[in-house]
């Protein structure tokens, strides 16, 4: 890869869940200029109080190299992961989309809903929200079929993600 | 074990016990009063009061880095936390272990805008290597040792601990420090073998090499050094070292080609320039040491040793990057260079030599001292040749006095020179120079400043005089902000904006106000005398001397250009305006 080429990547960021640990890691990516393009946290061990940051960014190869040392540095950070580099991995989000149209509009919104599995979870003679599960790029397509035909809202949860096979943190 | 159940004032000073801390630098205020009560009623720590919480932190960093052990530092709530900013920012950027106390409003409190609240650990995040606000009576025992853990390891660096005042008070268990381990954080001190033994092959087949060390090998300790110093004999190498390293190789030594970076020697950058390998020790490719990225030791192929994975090729892209600390892997590579008994070609090594000796020709420091102005840096000579006999420690403001100082004062040893190299605090000099003093009260401590920057933290003068600290402050006295004025000179059309220091004080009358002695030197035919007499009198002195107005810190590689561009004194290129649009934007 070239140095100066920007690429993207997902990271997960296994650390103490303590007061204070996400704006350690938010301050980081600020004060230092890096890009946050989307970024879900959870517990995910309860009797270790461990939580999962999953953060996905972009830069070149030496920013990227930056990024997970200055996490790895932060003194409740368990372990950091490039998902990207580890192997393939299973990246994950939901959204939910609130459409407001009636008419044919209404109709072909749920045509499409159909098409990529979303499901309605509310609905009004007006309008609808689906829920709709997948890469992000999927929900990317997702809202952009929406769009001309009533998108009104949308919420989205950042990515998850985990390796592919027998591949742990 | 039963566990011993204390207040929570207690528990804090029983860890500092624990942890072999003697003195704590403070100033104290409602939230922190049970502290206060509880070090009142004790003798084991010593308590030592500043007149401002940035003092406090900078005289904790003068005395952690004469010593190497942990500054420890105790302020109250709101102002106290937010003044103690400048401080702990000054010792992240120069990894300097220091433990800072903050009091807080009680725990009920919190978050009500309360009087004196601040949120510490919110301010205090991006300036400290952590920090830990104490909401749970049952961890603050755990929490006060692993804060000196996380300081003193690894990179060092400052962490706080925020107290509400309730915890305070409140019962609380106490744990010795040997029942704390740290889940987490537990940094590699060891390198990796293999990447060695590729270093010393790499060195080993070098025909231009060159070691370039910094303040990592001084914080790694004096054995560090001393290794480092066998090493450098052991190989022949050249070895240039940072602000920040000055004193982990004796100054005096033929192989040391003196400080490198903006304001280092014409031999260090033109070495580093045109080496082929570049060993790089506890360094971390400041901006200030690498000039133009773009044009940066282009021929070289780099090896970085540094216990900061984050360090390595963050700045600088290298070919070898070790982390580890600096003292364990330097003695590893002692043993593997000598048992694969590897040498550096001589004849390469020779014209090498060669060649540095053609740059150390152009005398790249020399000045013409006159018979009456006093130029600044034969000050700083002055000085070093007066107290050669004498354990010294030098402490600097910041300024063109600091760059003189750094290129003029030879330091044969480490920890005996402390100077705000990152962050480039004014303010920094007399308080970290009383925490020199307090950790070593027989010794001579010096600190250099200028006009503008005594003016900074001058308050301290009262300290040295309650607690009898016999601190020798030298003012090289330009009338100026000298860098300003030497930039707006060098990049802004002469125009001097704001950087004259107007009304300044009649520091021999300020002097003898604060309860000691103030002399003035203004002719070079008295200063060796003035200096003497500061030498010997028996407390603090502030030496006001006039010097050249005009003079400028060289040589000097302007912002934007490269190691081998640099400007020499006004003897050869003269103080020519430097034709730049470029330089003028950076710093």
């Amino acid at each position: 890869m070239k140095e100066t080429e920007i690429s993207k990547h997902t990271i997960s960021v296994l650390v103490d869940n303590e007061a204070g640990v996400l704006a350690r890691v938010i301050g980081l990516f600020s004060g230092r200029g890096y890009n946050i393009e989307s970024l879900t946290v959870a517990e995910v061990d309860a009797s270790s109080h461990q939580s999962r940051i999953t953060v996905v960014t972009s830069g070149t190869p030496m920013v990227i190299e930056q990024i997970k040392a200055q996490l790895s540095r932060l003194v409740p950070v368990h372990k950091v992961s490039d998902l990207t580099l580890a192997g393939p991995c299973v990246e994950r989000e939901l959204a939910l989309v609130k459409v407001i149209a009636s008419g044919e509009k209404r109709v072909e919104s749920l045509r499409i809903a159909d098409i990529f599995k979303a499901r309605a979870v509310d609905a009004t003679n007006s309008s609808f929200v689906f829920e709709i599960i997948g890469s992000p790029e999927k929900i990317d397509a997702f809202i952009k079929l929406m769009e001309p035909l009533g998108l009104s809202e949308t919420s989205r949860t950042g990515v998850a993600a985990i390796s592919r096979g027998t591949l742990t943190m | 074990m039963a566990e011993r159940i204390l207040s929570g004032s207690e528990v804090v000073l029983q860890a500092l016990v624990d942890q072999g801390v003697e003195v704590v630098f403070g100033y104290p205020g409602g939230a922190v009063l049970p502290l206060y009560d509880e070090i009142f009623k004790q003798n084991r720590i010593r308590h030592i009061l500043v007149r401002h919480e940035q003092a406090a932190v900078h005289a904790a960093e003068g005395y952690a880095r004469s010593t190497g052990k942990v500054g420890v530092v105790l302020v109250t709530s709101g102002p106290g936390a937010t003044n103690a900013v400048t401080g702990l920012t000054d010792a992240l950027m120069d990894s300097i272990p220091v433990v800072c106390l903050t009091g807080q409003v009680p725990t009920h409190l919190i978050g009500n805008d309360a009087f004196q609240e601040a949120d510490t650990t919110g301010i205090t995040r991006p300036c400290t290597k952590h920090n830990y606000l104490v909401k749970d009576s049952a961890k603050l025992a755990r929490t006060m040792h692993e804060a000196f853990h996380v300081a003193s390891s690894g990179r060092p660096g400052p962490v706080v601990i925020d107290l509400p005042k309730d915890i305070l008070v409140a019962k609380a268990p106490y744990l010795e420090p040997s029942q704390v381990q740290h889940r987490t954080y537990n940094p590699v001190v060891k390198g990796d073998r293999r990447q060695i033994e590729e270093a010393l092959e790499l060195l080993a087949s070098a025909k231009k090499p060159i070691l370039y060390c910094g303040g990592g090998v001084i914080n790694s300790g004096s054995q560090a050094c001393k290794v480092l110093t066998e090493f450098t004999r052991l190989t022949g190498v050249p070895i240039t070292l940072t602000l920040m390293g000055l004193g982990a190789y004796p100054a005096s030594d033929k192989q040391y080609l003196g400080m490198l970076g903006m304001h280092g020697t014409y031999e260090a950058n033109m070495a580093m320039h045109d080496c082929d390998v570049m060993i790089a020790v506890g360094a971390r490719f400041d901006d200030r040491v690498t000039g133009n990225l773009d044009f940066f030791s282009p021929g070289s192929q780099k090896v970085q040793i540094d216990i900061d994975q984050s360090s390595i090729n963050k700045n600088v892209p290298v070919d070898i990057g070790i982390v580890g600390d600096v003292g364990h892997v330097l003695e590893d590579m002692m043993k593997i260079w000598k048992a694969k008994q590897h040498k550096i070609e001589a004849k390469a090594l020779d014209s090498w030599w060669d060649e540095i000796e053609g740059w150390r020709g152009k005398h790249c420091l020399s000045y013409k001292q006159p018979k009456d102005i006093i130029k600044p840096q034969h000050v700083i000579r002055r000085l070093h040749a007066l107290t050669r006999d004498r354990k010294t420690y030098i402490t600097t403001d910041v300024g063109q006095h600091q760059m003189w100082a750094a290129q003029h004062f030879g330091f044969e040893h480490p920890h005996e020179w402390m100077t705000s190299g990152g962050l480039g605090t004014m303010g920094y000099g007399m308080p970290a120079a009383l925490g020199v003093q307090v950790a070593h009260p027989d010794a001579t401590v010096v600190c250099f400043t200028g006009d503008a920057s005594i003016m900074m933290n001058i308050q301290e003068c009262a300290t040295l005089t309650q607690y009898r600290l016999p601190v020798k402050t030298v003012i090289l006295n330009n009338r100026y902000m000298g860098m300003v004025r030497q930039w707006q000179q060098l990049l802004h059309g002469s125009r001097y904006s704001e950087s004259y220091s107007e009304s300044l004080p009649d520091f021999v009358k300020l002097s003898e106000a604060f309860g000691f002695t103030g002399m003035t030197c203004n002719n070079a035919a008295d200063l060796d005398d003035a200096l003497t007499k500061m030498l010997e009198i028996d407390g603090p002195v502030i030496l006001d001397v006039a010097v050249d107005d005009k003079e400028n810190c060289y040589p000097m590689i302007p912002s934007g250009k490269p190691h081998n561009e640099m400007l020499l004194g006004a003897e050869t290129t003269g103080d020519e305006a430097i034709d730049s649009d470029e330089g003028m934007v950076l710093v």
